[in-house]
């Protein structure tokens, strides 16, 4: 079977949690032997893992025709992409698309991130759909999230293959509510024309079939999982006096970081050997700063501003308690990787991974009472420190990317 | 003749609150009495009532011939006794037929029968009070809480003068031995053990409307059994009658049928203590583990199976000893209310029966912060510093000293009195 898939974002160069999906979703359907995934992304670095998938970058797809010689284009794209095959990709231009800017090449510049003319952008990768729909073979178009639907629709139309749609997160999870009426418009249009859509969590589900009014036979829930951390033995936690809780990710308004505030406020009242860790940055840093200095927390209260790569394990494995009191998450993987390194964690019965972990304590995320029962019970109680930790890790390692990729399969298969 | 012998399981733990752990030292009422009376009176209204009611039916309308045994919790009857005086009545006048027998079994519904022989024994004596008191006999059969029953828990049991135990039907245990015999304690032959028709009790309890049992048919698989299998022991959970099995799926009728089947095909009721009196033992049998009557393995798992449990239980029964030293009345009521197993349970991951709370990790952690104040409660009456046998020492001298200034102001009365005489 031989998927198109349409995606933004890739590991290494990521910048949210959509590209560690994509990552860890295509890894376990390729594990699935005649699958073959074509995963289209709008700007590549070159450095990205093609081992067991082909990429396409879509900035080198040519949309508008420009006669050029094959040194030139290998001179020019040849680190990314074999000159041939952006012949036979021209070969697939069957619109005028001078209006959209191009360069050299006929192709179009894309920044691959989410700059301000966004819109504009996920119009352009709707001309590059265009161009693949023509001219590669494949059986499915999967899009992944809202800026990929109208590239997705695109290709439906053209070549009349099913569309199914990947829905990581919705507007409503962004914005607490009050969404975007353009980015509403386009993720109602690409819900409407899929033939099948994806939800990360029942939760996504919910608000797809009641927001979008989308028919509840139409939209499965795949629940994400998480990759293994090959390397996981080699966190250590250094033994130190106080006991360490922490907050990681962006400080926003849908992470709702201001009830960790509240909840350390509580516990802190009751002991001390406790300390509280904020690491991320975001729009309401400054805000919560000003937090935990006016209930007098601040000694207690730490931030470590934004940390990537190998530090975020590195943080979370270091932490005796990892907390997630998100307002509306979509899924949440990070608890996951927090129980992947042995550290107990408490969500929020707000996020999507809460339907899938029994190991984690969930509170409602404006419950801080509970919050603060929760934390004080894992820092005081060696037993309930110790089960979080020995179950919750099993827990994680069972839940593979290969059984969320078959789920994905049998969609597929049941609208092919 | 064959022998049926009929027993019922009452217990309904006390239900704790919402409890944080800003509340310790702080706020020092543990309980849900919303819950705990919600949960009291659906059972009393949906169940007991009607049970009982047709219980007395059966005895009036058999002569006497039914007969059947209750086993209910002394915190059970504490909830009854406030939320439904009129249950403890209905069973005052079942009692008054005689065809009733009330079993002994430890007060909380505890596990004290393994985590602490002391605190078992003062339980097993304070229920056997309270029976007494409310039904006017001692019970001289017993029913351990959970059905837990090891060669050790029978050797406590046996020594407090109990003549029959009963205990559950587990394939680990019993091997080819079929239950429908008496047996005795592995190395006490004066302690005669009632094995649980497991089977047969389940049909009655969680299968009969599934299978649309009656009572005939149930009959006739008794009868079927070999001739030389004597006695059918048949217990479970009283809210079976009309809450497992609701009314209208005919329990109440089909309970009503039993005796005149089982009286078609010379069968008698009998109560358990009247067993182990008139039957032989057919041989020992030998527990070395504590079992139970819960799931399939029939172990301590769902009360013991994880370190939450093992925590809590651990932490509970560390202070049994000094507990038992204290005189504080609701102190030692709070010690009682913690024991039952219904609190462990719930912090079981894989079994967590009738729980209330979303997972084991809530139960857990209410459970320990509950706890974490009624220790530091105990701690205030007589610190940890001291350890027992000092303490026991200080309170002799104590209580000693009372008695001793009573005396002496006897003596000073006397000789008052003896004063004012001569004056006049």
């Amino acid at each position: 079977m031989k998927a198109l898939m349409f995606g933004w974002e890739f590991p290494p160069h990521i910048l949210g949690g959509l590209g560690t999906a994509s990552y860890g979703l295509t890894k376990g359907m390729a594990l699935q032997e005649d699958m073959q995934i074509t995963f289209v992304i709008p700007k590549p670095h070159g450095d990205e893992d093609q081992s067991f998938l082909k990429i396409i970058g879509a900035c080198n797809v040519p949309v508008v025709w420009k006669e050029n010689d094959w040194n030139y284009v290998n001179q020019r794209i040849g680190s990314m992409m074999n000159p041939d095959e952006y012949f036979w990709l021209r070969n697939g231009i069957k619109y005028d698309f001078n209006r959209i800017h191009t360069n050299d090449l006929g192709c179009i510049g894309f920044s691959g991130r989410y700059p301000d003319n966004l819109i504009e952008e996920i119009s352009n990768y709707e001309a590059v759909a265009s161009v693949l729909a023509h001219q590669v073979d494949f059986d499915i178009i999967h899009s992944h999230d809202w800026l990929t639907y109208p590239a997705g629709v695109f290709a439906k139309q053209i070549s009349g293959k099913p569309l199914v749609i990947h829905v990581h997160a919705t507007d409503f999870d962004r914005s607490r509510g009050q969404v975007n009426p353009t980015v509403y418009g386009i993720e109602k249009r690409g819900m409407d024309m899929a033939d099948h859509i994806m939800t990360v969590s029942d939760l996504t589900r919910k608000i797809v079939i009641e927001k979008y009014h989308q028919d509840p036979r139409k939209v499965t829930t795949v629940h994400n999982a998480v990759d293994p951390l090959a390397d996981a033995d080699s966190f250590k936690k250094s033994p130190r006096k106080d006991k360490v809780v922490t907050f990681l990710g962006r400080i926003t308004m849908q992470k709702g970081p201001e009830y960790f505030v509240e909840a350390a406020h509580l516990v802190l009242q009751k002991t001390d050997g406790v300390r509280f860790v904020m690491a991320g940055s975001g729009d309401m840093m400054n805000a919560m700063i000003d937090l935990a200095a006016k209930r007098g927390i601040a000694d207690r209260f730490h931030f470590t501003g934004f940390l990537k790569g190998r530090q975020v394990h590195e943080m979370l494995a270091e932490s005796d308690v990892y907390i997630m009191p998100s307002v509306s998450e979509p899924f949440g993987i990070s608890p996951l990787e927090a129980m992947q390194v042995g550290t107990p964690s408490i969500i929020s019965k707000q996020s999507g991974c809460a339907e899938i972990l029994t190991h984690a304590i969930k509170t409602d995320y404006w419950d801080i009472d509970a919050m603060a029962d929760a934390i004080y019970a894992i820092v005081k109680n060696p037993a309930m420190y110790n089960s979080l930790r020995d179950l919750g890790r099993d827990e994680v390692n069972n839940i593979k990317w290969y059984d969320a990729g078959m789920k994905v399969r049998k969609i597929y298969e049941s609208v092919m | 003749m064959r022998n049926i012998c009929f027993y019922f399981q009452i217990h309904l733990p006390f239900r704790l609150k919402r409890y944080r752990f800003f509340e310790i030292g702080k706020d020092h009422y543990y309980y849900d009495d919303f819950q705990t009376e919600d949960r009291i009176r659906n059972a009393v209204e949906q169940s007991f009532l009607t049970a009982n009611r047709t219980i007395a039916e059966i005895i009036r309308s058999s002569n006497g011939k039914f007969r059947c045994a209750f086993t209910i919790s002394g915190v059970t009857l504490e909830q009854l006794e406030q939320y439904a005086p009129e249950v403890i009545d209905s069973f005052k006048e079942l009692a008054q037929t005689g065809c009733i027998e009330f079993l002994a079994e430890p007060y909380a519904h505890s596990l004290s029968s393994v985590f602490d022989a002391n605190e078992f024994e003062r339980q097993v004596t304070m229920h056997a009070d309270k029976i007494e008191s409310l039904f006017g006999k001692r019970p001289t059969a017993f029913f351990n809480a959970e059905l837990i029953y090891s060669d050790e828990i029978g050797e406590l049991v046996s020594k407090m003068g109990y003549k029959t135990m009963m205990i559950d039907e587990a394939k680990h245990i019993m091997g080819w031995k079929s239950p429908n015999y008496v047996y005795n304690h592995s190395y006490i032959s004066k302690l005669k053990l009632l094995v649980r028709n497991h089977k047969l009790s389940d049909d009655i309890a969680f299968r009969f409307s599934g299978l649309s049992l009656s009572a005939e048919n149930y009959i006739s698989w008794i009868a079927s059994l070999p001739a030389e299998e004597k006695v059918i022991n048949i217990g479970f959970g009283y809210e079976a009658l009309g809450i497992i099995q609701s009314a209208n799926t005919g329990i109440f009728e089909f309970m009503k049928a039993l005796p005149y089947h089982a009286m078609e095909h010379q069968m008698s009721f009998v109560l358990p203590s009247e067993i182990s009196k008139k039957n032989e033992s057919a041989g020992p049998l030998s527990v070395p583990y504590p079992m139970s009557w819960v799931g399939n393995d029939k172990d301590l798992t769902p009360w013991t199976g994880n370190d939450l449990q093992q925590e809590a239980l651990n932490k509970l029964y560390a202070v049994g000893e000094r507990v038992r030293l204290c005189t504080d009345k609701p102190l030692l009521r709070d010690w009682l209310i913690l024991q039952s197993t219904d609190h462990f349970r719930y912090m079981s991951h894989k079994d967590a029966f009738g729980t209330h709370y979303e997972s084991a990790y809530e139960a857990f952690m209410n459970y320990m912060s509950v706890l974490a104040d009624f220790l530091e409660r105990v701690d205030a009456q007589y610190p940890t510093t001291i350890d027992n046998e000092e303490l026991n020492e200080l309170l002799k001298t104590i209580n000693h000293q009372e008695k001793e200034i009573e005396k002496l102001e006897n003596e000073l009365k006397k000789l008052r009195a003896k004063k004012t005489k001569k004056e006049l």
